[in-house]
């Protein structure tokens, strides 16, 4: 397959969308009436099959609560959510969530971790299955060793082996790069999406680093500030590896800061600088490169 | 399909080699070196002890009160009369029967407890109203319900290891993180599931904890009630040789045994924590 044909293009009308939330609210009962704690205000999401989408927004402004609405971990208030069609009541074993720190055992080694949710398996296959998902994290040769003895960095692969282990449709990720270092965090997003391209799982991954969610995205859902909504949606049409200094590339991010209300690090001068210094790459930068945004929810999206 | 990321390297080719640990990748894990100051210091603070208490002795032209030299000689006596062996055995007899009986019925009832939230609203206030009362309390009714046999002491020592032992079980459920019971309710386990899988391995290091102070509760218990509830044991020797002559050298040959072989007991529950099923949890201090 190639990996330029997937991402970015129009969603086939044919295919069902991977996950629909329509009209998703989450309203905190306060200790007296009308002191409610809004959280969500009206969230409307669709993403397609194999689609990897960012959810981007100021801290504290719900990502992770939306994240656990979608994957069943939490009860909505308001709205449903459709994975496949079918509206999500619970966890499932078909949608398996990554969480940002602590989620594998430690008290099973990184090989019983990746074969936990294998138990229906034969044992050969098992270990078929271990391994592979082991191999291709680039956890060889430690599938005996105790999560405690890895890093940090390491154990968030032992979790993402295990999720894909399990075979899941989709996978949910709540900054699973948030707590590690800055190299760390580099080459888990390039792996991350190698796997990807590998596997074509549907993704839905929070952050709170847009330059993250630019690097890995196809879209990027922009939430705003608490009770969030979808405050912008933006296709990240560029190409895989995505080189970080190409002027398409800091657009799209500058265009989110933006969009975020935090425009003042994209100065001006510098960029026109910038421009004038890269004038071939910023020609290329932008034929490569559209955004589909939207404004409110209710808008649909337009794209190509 | 090529690797589209040139950044898409294994992160540990070094750490792999090695079998296992890399170096900066995985922690290093620090072996346990007996070195001199392990054997020798202790054995130092011991002889000047003993050094201590011999002088201490001398000085005070004490009759009644033995030296650490009658003390051996009074533990040696024990051995020829067959006494130390019988009275050790018939100690340990008791404290195994009311500390399994413990924790037969402590950790299932803290699982339990920790699991359900009403199982523990309902029983919580009797537990903590019942665990502040001395074991030494309960030796009247104990002799009253059991008169004076083995049943007495095991009864105590159930009495005083089950409440720790459940307590701290129940406080290890319900220390069990959300992140590992989502992640595990995530594929999908059911509650039994859950339990086996997930509840018992993430708390057994907690338990056997749990478990270690209790039988130190229980050793000190089983004295206590030898003294007063029974004819044989160690507890019953420390009050006999008083009683009987102001054996005091016996008497300290009885308190003698008693820190030695708790401390051997103390050995065999830490030797537990070895076991892979807990050792996870404590560190690199136990490897």
């Amino acid at each position: 397959m190639n990996e330029l044909s997937g991402p970015g293009r129009p969603a086939n009308p044919s295919v069902q969308a991977a996950v629909v939330a329509s009209d998703l609210g989450l309203t905190f009962p306060g200790k007296r009436a009308g002191e409610e704690v809004r959280v969500l205000k009206r969230i409307d999401i669709d993403v397609r099959p194999g689609e990897f989408v960012c959810l981007v927004g100021p801290s504290g402004c719900g990502k992770t609560t939306l994240l656990n609405l979608l994957a069943g971990f939490q009860k909505a208030s308001r709205g449903e959510v459709l994975v496949q069609g079918e509206p999500v009541h619970g966890p499932d074993r078909r949608r398996i969530y990554i969480f940002q720190e602590g989620g594998v055992f430690p008290w099973l080694t990184v090989g019983e971790n990746v074969a936990f949710g294998l138990r229906r398996k034969t044992e050969m296959e098992r270990q078929r299955i271990v391994q592979h998902y082991v191999d291709m994290v680039g956890l060889t040769g430690f599938e005996r060793v105790y999560p405690r003895q890895l890093s940090g960095g390491m154990r968030q692969r032992v979790e993402l082996a295990r999720a894909l282990a399990a075979d899941p449709a989709i996978l949910y990720m709540d900054e699973p790069f948030g707590a590690l270092d800055y190299f760390t965090r580099f080459k888990m997003r390039a792996d991350l999406v190698r796997i990807w391209q590998q596997e074509r799982k549907t993704i839905l991954f929070v952050t709170h680093d847009i330059d993250e969610a630019v690097q890995l995205a196809d879209r990027i859902v922009v939430l705003s500030p608490r009770p969030a909504s979808v405050q912008a949606m933006v296709a990240v049409d560029l190409p895989r590896p995505r080189d970080a200094n190409l002027p398409a590339y800091l657009h799209t991010r500058d265009r989110i800061l933006g969009i975020m209300g935090m425009d003042l690090w994209s100065d001006k001068a510098t960029r026109s600088d910038d421009a004038s210094t890269n004038e071939g790459h910023q020609r290329q930068g932008s034929l490569t490169h559209s955004l589909a945004e939207r404004s409110g929810p209710g808008h649909t999206e337009t794209q190509g | 399909m090529s690797t589209p990321d040139a950044l898409a390297v294994p992160p540990s080719s070094a750490g792999r080699q090695s079998g296992g640990r890399g170096p900066g990748d995985a922690a290093p894990s620090r072996p346990l070196s007996l070195s001199y100051g392990a054997v020798l210091l202790p054995l130092v603070v011991g002889a000047v002890f003993l050094l201590i208490w011999d002088l201490a002795v001398r000085l005070s032209g004490s009759t009644l009160f033995p030296k650490p030299f009658d003390v051996a000689l009074g533990i040696i006596e024990l051995v020829e009369q067959g006494l130390l062996f019988k009275y050790v055995v018939a100690s340990l007899f008791r404290v195994t029967w009311g500390f399994t009986l413990a924790v037969l019925v402590g950790v299932p009832f803290g699982l339990l407890l920790g699991w359900f939230r009403r199982v523990q609203e309902a029983f919580n206030p009797m537990i903590q109203a019942l665990r502040p009362i001395s074991p030494i309390a309960w030796i009247p009714l104990a002799i009253l319900w059991f008169g004076v046999s083995d049943a007495a002491p095991v009864f105590l020592i159930f009495l005083a290891s089950v409440f720790p032992i459940a307590v701290s079980t129940m406080a290890a459920v319900q220390g069990v993180q959300m992140v590992h019971l989502r992640a595990a309710q995530n594929f999908g386990l059911t509650q039994f599931q859950l339990f086996r899988w997930v509840i018992v391995p993430a708390t057994l290091p907690q338990i056997v904890t749990g478990l270690r102070i209790a039988l130190g509760i229980a050793w000190l218990v089983v004295v206590a009630a030898e003294m007063i509830a029974v004819n044989s044991g160690l507890g019953y020797l420390i009050i006999d040789a008083r009683n009987a002559g102001k054996r005091y050298d016996l008497v300290v040959a009885g308190m003698t045994l008693i820190g030695v072989i708790g401390w051997l007991l103390d050995l065999l529950m830490r030797q537990v924590e070895r076991f892979p099923a807990v050792r996870w949890a404590y560190g690199a201090r136990h490897e």
